[in-house]
């Protein structure tokens, strides 16, 4: 024992081949992810080093504003955000109840299965899309743009994000707790709603925010319905201003303070939603996986 | 049952889990308004609901482009001519940009994507594959808007100063490939959109690919490494054929996203209704096209006719990409 | 002998050596997942093609024992083994260790059937490719060569060509075997092979370790004791990741010198 030149151990002519061609793809492996890496790092420098530079109080507290008046975003910001919000009034109810459709009563009928089949193609649609029909709708109809309509448009985006989230948690809920709501008398609809529900909230509630993330940043769809506005407009029956929209307009214009506004604009979004990806995965996404 | 009145109801809401004083029988049905039947009745109109947005979709697309499509029918799809001033609409251009600005997108991100999943799954440890896995989904959370301004910004000034006249520096003479590489050097165009879409669509590809690879047994892996073989051997000829239909199903659902993708194209396509080999020259994708003509088509214009056509054929388009895709990522069961 | 000088398509059933040779040599093993200690001063020999039977109740150690042999426990961070293993001359806990080339000679068989994603003749042809060259008719008759010797060969001569997922359990099962001793391992590891199988199925694999033993030595990790004094000639009893005993199997059966041993094998615990 001790010699370690058995001549069972003798190299493998093949090994030597198979040795390289694991390194290579092992290396290509380690160029893509390091290639992703550098993009996000890219985005994520671009955003920081231009955005900073257009921060300034007045880019929060002043609205919209013709070149060199040293306007601001906040009538968009405010947009913005009463859109979204709107959106999750809309969808989220409507998201919920689908969700809980496919979890508890739909199974395996070929009803609820073309439901879920359609809510996850519209996970993917095009939002642009999903912005002309709402603007065939809800504007053409009425002669006019509207917050509502940007709502409404946003909310179609969120709802997909809602029940598929919705329908995963109820599944992961044990038969036996509505076993044993149901034992103890209670209607399915009180089992569902005071217990699987309840049981499913951090989970349902993380599909909320992640929709939340993914319609605030959503551009093309306002194009057709809330159209975006220079002022503040606090009415969801008239056009109104989003913070995506006002990027579009000023990222491509010649004047230098427009830029800097669109880059300011985009720092806000873009950390914004990382922030809500973040906190719902750090802090209670970890049950997800 | 908990008693019939309302009020009981409520104090029902309030306790959940402690027992409640022994809940009296009743022996006739619950009214509707309060039963099961009611609430059955309103999830299931939420679920018919999402079915009808869909319907109502391709409908109301499919109207809205009638006037365009009896004007000038099956021309509207093989013309290429864009012209408000004639009014002649046609649908080649747009068309033609869209499907090849997702090719080029699909080919560079389906390896980068797969290298990623490869390295996430079998390779990295599992505090690097955990960082750099977060890294990737959080790229996929960023608006395509901020793709259009990097690409805009980053991207084009690369292509127009590095990339675009190395390529035809490079292969300017090279028989075949020469016509993809000529063209003046802009920065914007075909190849451009291209990049920026494998940027945006590789970290969706590369999460779903590695969700599929993760489901592979690991008995079976290990079995694969317990006859000797390598990580590249394992993942080449155990778990691609494995999880085959899921990585077909990633990458469909990625080209269905390039395919609709509006702002991160409009930044960086270069909005020119032509046709032609050059990677280098500015082409239209119909969703750009419809963002950008839109604000100067009237209601009830034989313009926007023609936009909701396009949109029409995008629908079409994606959604049966994306049909294709889910059929692929469905569950076995 | 050398798994790689010997190309021929068949394997030749070489005499058993007498007295037995030690195959694999153990000396004060500890394993640690994490800063959990599995396996405490672990010292033991395996002989050579024999048939030796590691049994304990559940978390004892003796399956993370096995997963040494094949340094299987390389693919998960955090896990780590201390001590020697010597085979053939060489440490195999030794960092710079070919890992390919050791699976290679020492082969492994899991709890459950893992039949590749591909047809029957290439779950075979799989492993073999990794490590040698050989002409279609020499693969032809590998693969023939081992379906027999595992009883297979009459079942599955028809479809060689169809996925190797439509088998039932127990042909999966023997055609993962088939698959591991295509490659000439010189040890083959089986990690409860027959915990997922019906008592048909398992009867005609403990049937084939008889065979085996023969050209393989054989290392088995069994929850069942029936089956640790049907098939083995030594059997070693672990509990709580120590080495409490190890004899042949007429003695750990009939005359244990543990009383740990003794309360196991009566059926007190575990």
């Amino acid at each position: 024992m001790g010699a370690t030149s058995a001549p069972g151990w003798r190299k493998n002519p093949l090994a030597t081949r198979r040795r390289a061609s694991d390194l290579l793809a092992t290396g290509f492996g380690y160029l893509a992810s390091a290639l992703l890496v550098i993009a996000l790092c890219s985005i994520l420098w671009t955003l920081l080093s231009q955005g900073v530079a257009g921060l300034s109080l007045a880019a929060i507290i002043r609205p919209m504003g013709p070149p060199g008046s040293h306007g601001g975003l906040a009538n968009a910001i405010v947009g913005s955000i009463i859109q979204t919000i709107m959106s999750l009034v809309i969808g989220a109810p409507v998201g919920l109840a689908c969700g809980i459709y496919l979890a508890e009563y739909g199974g395996t009928s070929r009803f609820a299965g073309t439901v879920r089949f359609v809510s996850d193609v519209l996970l993917s649609a095009p939002s642009i899309l999903v912005g002309l029909f709402v603007y065939l709708v809800l504007v053409a109809p009425f002669g006019h743009f509207s917050g509502l309509a940007g709502a409404v448009s946003l909310a179609i985006l969120a709802v997909p994000i809602i029940v598929r989230t919705t329908e995963d948690m109820l599944r992961l809920v044990p038969t036996a707790m509505r076993e044993a709501g149901a034992a103890l008398g209670a209607e399915k609809w009180k089992v569902i709603l005071m217990i699987c529900m309840r049981s499913a909230g951090p989970g349902v509630l993380t599909g909320i925010l992640l929709a939340l993330a993914r319609v605030s940043g959503e551009t093309a769809p306002l194009l057709f319905t809330s159209l975006g506005n220079q002022n503040w407009s606090f009415s969801l029956d008239k056009p109104m201003a989003s913070l995506p929209i006002a990027i579009y307009q000023y990222a491509g214009a010649s004047y230098e303070d427009w830029v800097a506004l669109a880059w300011t604009g985009a720092l806000f979004i873009t950390f914004g939603v990382l922030a809500i990806n973040i906190v719902v995965r750090f802090g209670f996404g970890r049950q997800k996986s | 049952m908990f008693g019939g009145s309302l009020n009981s109801e409520r104090q029902m809401t309030t306790v959940s889990s402690v027992a409640e004083p022994a809940p009296v029988m009743k022996a006739t049905k619950p009214s509707f308004w309060q039963g099961d039947q009611f609430f059955r009745l309103v999830v299931l109109g939420c679920a018919t609901l999402v079915l009808l947005v869909l319907g109502g979709l391709v409908i109301a697309m499919g109207v809205g482009g009638l006037q365009a499509f009896r004007v000038f029918g099956l021309d509207f799809v093989i013309s290429n001519v864009w012209n408000p001033v004639t009014n002649q609409y046609g649908a080649l251009a747009p068309l033609f940009g869209t499907i090849g600005s997702t090719l080029i997108a699909v080919a560079i991100a389906l390896p980068l994507a797969f290298g990623s999943a490869f390295w996430l799954t079998a390779i990295a440890p599992a505090a690097l594959a955990e960082a750099v896995g977060t890294a990737i989904q959080l790229l996929a959370a960023v608006p395509s808007i901020i793709f259009g301004m990097w690409g805009f910004f980053v991207v084009v000034p690369f292509m127009a100063q590095h990339l675009e006249p190395i390529l035809h520096h490079s292969f300017a003479h090279t028989p075949g490939i020469r016509w993809l590489v000529h063209g003046a050097p802009f920065g914007t165009g075909l190849l451009t959109g291209g990049i920026v879409l494998a940027v945006m669509i590789t970290p969706f590809i590369t999460a779903v690919m590695r969700d599929v690879f993760l489901v592979v047994p690991p008995m079976l892996k290990e079995s694969a490494y317990g006859l000797g073989a390598t990580r590249w051997e394992v993942i080449r000829r155990v778990v691609v054929p494995w999880s085959r239909a899921g990585m077909i199903g990633s990458v469909v659902l990625g080209l269905g996203r390039a395919l609709g993708e509006t702002m991160a194209v409009t930044f960086v396509i270069g909005n020119a209704n032509t046709i032609g080999w050059s990677l280098f020259e500015p082409r239209n994708t119909v969703a750009s096209l419809v963002a950008l003509e839109f604000p100067e088509s009237p209601a009830g214009s034989l313009k926007l006719s023609a936009l909701l056509a396009l949109g029409f054929l995008l629908v079409l388009i994606s959604f049966g990409t994306l049909s294709v895709a889910r059929w692929f990522l469905r569950e076995k069961s | 002998m050398s798994v790689i000088a010997n190309t021929s398509g068949t394997i030749a059933a070489a005499p058993a050596p007498f007295p037995a040779a030690v195959a694999l040599e153990v000396r004060n093993l500890d394993f640690y997942y994490g800063t959990h200690k599995a396996l405490n001063d672990i010292s033991l020999d395996y002989l050579s093609r024999r048939v030796t039977a590691m049994i304990g109740p559940s978390g004892c150690g003796k399956s993370t024992l096995l997963r040494i042999f094949n340094r299987m426990y390389d693919l998960y961070p955090g896990q780590r083994a201390e001590g020697s293993v010597l085979f053939d001359g060489v440490d195999i806990l030794d960092r710079a260790l070919d890992l390919n080339m050791l699976r290679s000679r020492i082969g492994m068989v899991f709890q459950k059937p893992t039949p590749f994603p591909m047809s029957v003749y290439d779950n075979i042809a799989f492993g073999v490719r990794l490590h040698e060259r050989l002409s279609r008719a020499e693969m032809d008759a590998r693969v023939e060569d081992v379906l027999t010797r595992v009883a297979l060969w009459k079942e599955v001569r028809d479809r060689l060509r169809a996925p190797a997922t439509g088998l039932s359990g127990g042909q999966q099962q023997r055609l993962c075997i088939a698959r591991t001793i295509a490659t000439k391992p010189e040890v083959v590891l089986l990690d409860e092979p027959t915990s997922a199988l019906d008592p048909i199925s398992t009867a005609r694999i403990e049937e084939l370790l008889d065979e085996l033993k023969r050209d393989f030595t054989i290392v088995i990790v069994t929850h069942n004791m029936q089956q640790a004094a049907r098939c083995a000639d030594r059997v070693a009893f672990f509990y709580l990741g120590n080495l409490i005993e190890v004899d042949t199997a007429d003695q750990i059966f009939t005359n244990p010198r543990e009383k740990q041993t003794q309360d196991y094998i009566t059926g007190r615990f575990g």
